[in-house]
């Protein structure tokens, strides 16, 4: 008999296909995964310590660095718990369009984790395509509110600006040609055997594991939970859209990447709706009557919305003054790697990259 | 023009001889002449391949490719080779230092060895061996070696996991691209690449033998590492695989080795199956040579189609498809056209 050895692979935190700077310590017997240890931080910069010291609005832009791919929904859901504090009523015109910015915000970040995943698979000309219509769409995001990544505009009690003329042209293009961009997506990598090789049956997630850790978003629902907060909870006005919400069966990587090709389809569906309502409405404020300085009253509110990667929650503690006594954000992307591990273990190296992968985490979330 | 490079060396043979050289000298300064012309006709054919490369990459991914040096971008491998030559080679701590230099040295030798033999046009192949092909396979197998010698040499986990695989790979891919050989060897009954494109005349071997071919692409793919089996260089998992501690020209010579491979086993391909420098639909006004390149750069082509189209498949995957099927593939094809030349010999065709 041969004496073999484990081999300790360190990959990342400077690594290709980490999505950022996630660390991985992988023990390897060969090419097989024994243990995966993953070493989080070297993106922490404290935003919940930071917020503490800041007013209410000044929150807001430190949200934008959370999950800066889907910047947009990250300003929403803390926008939200603190509107439940104060307890606002946020004008019917700001409500759809935050629907429109949140939807295309997480059209956005899913044609990143789309296109990432096929250059994580090694198809670099998958990655260009969903990068051409997230350019439109910042493009776009340019349009409204000057920025193209980190927005900050969505402001308690509305948003920060009405949408301006040359926007619904462009949306109404984008909605046009968005459905054969999937289509082209869907042929280039869905269809691609090689790619459904990498995937189909790769890092299997059973749903009561799922569950029992409490992860969310496509990672649950790439496991047949059919569990969307914007169905199940409808908050703002999610509850006057006609959607579905997709499922997968097997909770494998395919599973879990096509989920994110449905869902959206369905964004293109509410964004569709959303605008056809928004032109019914009459001119009017996109802004509702709030304070300069807010000061909610003491106490604590929890507010969670159906993010990119899964389930955005805020959790505020207020004591009264200016300053947010603490901030906790629930990140999807860092609860949906608790099983990383456990997901990765008997597989390959290469694997491991198609389960992160799939897992679409964001660094800057991950650790906040 | 068809006779442009037989005479052009016709030529110069003549004003040695009657400068007063002796014939065996002559024959020597030809020679270098001969392998000079294809050192040249490599290198700048792996220039050319990587911008060509390139600018097919940017539309299939709906952009431009490189455009701004030189005229349509055409100086921009030539600028980038220019920026790595004058680098800084780093030689990690702890790699084993005469290894890591001498493989990147060494990487163009077996595809330049095997350029002696190709026929680039009619009585244009360097030096006419009567075991060609099995020169080409014997000689191309030698950079299994270079790359793992990179890869133990570099003393880095993902180099090694890297050379490890091109063995692996190599391994598992040389058998099925012999075995599909073999069937077109048996039709021809002989091992010089000249005469199986002149067995070519009627009809070539891509349609009495397709099986073959499609085995002897895959297999040519997975030769020269190149997309869906880049599993070497897989850069999303193990970062550049044998090359990942390679900086400057060192890396350079890899990734033009890379080319040069892909050339080779274009030819190859074309000798074997496409009829080489033979003309189709009598089209022979074109020279030889011409029609020789045509063929190859059609394959190159789909090399590079294939490249920007595949994600990339994993190793065991891999293994798999090379042994379970491909062997087995290329094992019955052999024997169906044993059988076939047997029937045919009986029957008097």
């Amino acid at each position: 008999m041969l004496r073999t050895e484990e081999f300790t692979l360190n990959m990342g935190p400077q690594h290709p296909a980490t999505h950022g700077v996630f660390r991985l310590i992988l023990h390897l017997d060969g090419e097989t995964i024994v243990k995966a240890e993953p070493v989080l931080g070297y993106l922490h910069r404290g935003i919940e310590k930071l917020a503490e010291s800041r007013t209410y609005t000044q929150v807001i832009p430190y949200t934008d660095r959370l999950d800066y791919l889907a910047a947009m929904l990250n300003n929403l859901g803390y926008v939200q718990a603190v509107e439940k504090m104060i307890g606002v009523e946020v004008p019917e015109r700001a409500e759809y369009i935050r629907v429109i910015v949140s939807e295309m915000s997480r059209i956005a970040s899913h044609c990143i984790a789309t296109g990432a995943y096929a250059l994580d698979l090694g198809g670099f000309t998958g990655f260009m395509y969903p990068f051409r219509e997230r350019e439109k769409l910042m493009d776009m995001f340019e349009m409204i509110c000057g920025s193209r990544m980190t927005f900050s505009y969505i402001r308690v009690g509305g948003v920060a600006a009405d949408l301006p003329e040359e926007f619904y042209p462009a949306i109404k293009k984008f909605l046009q040609e968005f459905p054969s961009c999937v289509d082209e997506y869907d042929g280039l990598i869905t269809g691609n055997e090689i790619f459904q090789a990498r995937t189909k049956g790769i890092g299997i997630l059973p749903a009561e594991k799922a569950v029992k850790y409490s992860l969310s978003g496509p990672v649950l629902r790439g496991s047949g939970v059919k569990y969307d907060l914007r169905k199940a909870r409808p908050y703002g006005i999610y509850d006057r859209f006609d959607f579905e919400v997709p499922v997968g069966k097997n909770g494998d990587c395919f599973d879990r990447y096509y989920c994110r090709i449905l869902e959206m389809r369905q964004s293109h569906r509410i964004i569709k709706q959303a605008l056809e309502q928004l032109q019914e409405l009459p001119e009017g404020p996109v802004m509702a009557k709030v304070p300069k300085v807010l000061k909610p009253p003491k106490g604590d509110v929890y507010h969670e919305i159906e993010g990119a990667k899964g389930i955005l929650g805020y959790y505020v503690v207020s004591d009264g003054t200016v300053n947010p006594y603490r901030v906790h954000v629930r990140r999807p992307s860092f609860i949906n790697l608790d099983l990383i591990d456990e997901m990765c273990r008997g597989w390959k190296i290469a694997d491991v990259v198609a389960i992160l992968g799939s897992i679409d985490i964001v660094l800057g979330e991950v650790d906040c | 023009m068809e006779n442009l490079f037989v005479n052009t060396a016709g030529s110069i043979r003549n004003i040695m001889e009657n400068s007063g050289l002796s014939p065996l000298l002559s024959d020597a300064v030809l020679v270098m002449f001969k392998l000079l012309a294809i050192l040249v006709f490599v290198l700048i054919n792996a220039l050319w391949l990587v911008y060509m490369e390139r600018k097919i990459a940017g539309y299939i991914q709906c952009r431009y490719g490189p455009n701004r040096v030189g005229p349509k971008g055409l100086l921009q491998t030539t600028a980038d080779i220019g920026k790595l030559i004058s680098k800084e080679i780093i030689i990690p701590r702890g790699a084993d230092k005469i290894l890591f230099l001498l493989s990147p040295a060494l990487i163009f030798a077996p595809p330049l060895m095997v350029f002696m033999v190709v026929p680039f046009g009619e009585n244009m192949a360097a030096v006419e061996l009567n075991i060609g092909v099995f020169y080409f396979l014997a000689v191309a197998s030698l950079s299994t070696v270079i790359f793992w010698m990179a890869g133990w040499a570099s003393n880095n986990k993902y180099s090694l996991l890297g050379g490890m695989r091109v063995v692996a790979q190599m391994i598992s891919y040389e058998l099925p691209m012999v075995l599909a050989i073999l069937g077109v060897v048996m039709i021809t009954g002989t091992l010089n690449m000249s005469e199986i494109i002149r067995a070519q005349e009627n009809t070539w071997f891509i349609f009495t033998q397709p099986v073959a071919f499609l085995i002897y692409f895959i297999a040519g793919v997975a030769e020269c590492n190149r997309a869906p089996f880049d599993l070497a260089e897989g850069e999303s998992e193990i970062v550049a695989g044998p090359f990942t501690e390679y900086s400057g020209m060192g890396f350079a010579m890899f990734f033009l080795a890379e080319y040069a491979n892909m050339v080779l086993v274009s030819f190859m391909a074309a000798t074997l199956f496409l009829g080489g420098w033979l003309a189709p639909f009598g089209l022979t006004f074109i020279p030889g040579w011409i029609w020789m390149l045509l063929k190859v750069y059609v394959l190159i082509f789909l090399f590079m189609w294939l490249r920007w189209t595949y994600p990339r498949i994993r190793v065991d995957q891999l293994m798999g498809f090379g042994w379970k099927v491909l062997v087995p593939l290329s094992l019955a094809n052999i024997f169906v056209t044993g059988v076939a030349i047997k029937v045919l010999d009986m029957i008097g065709w």
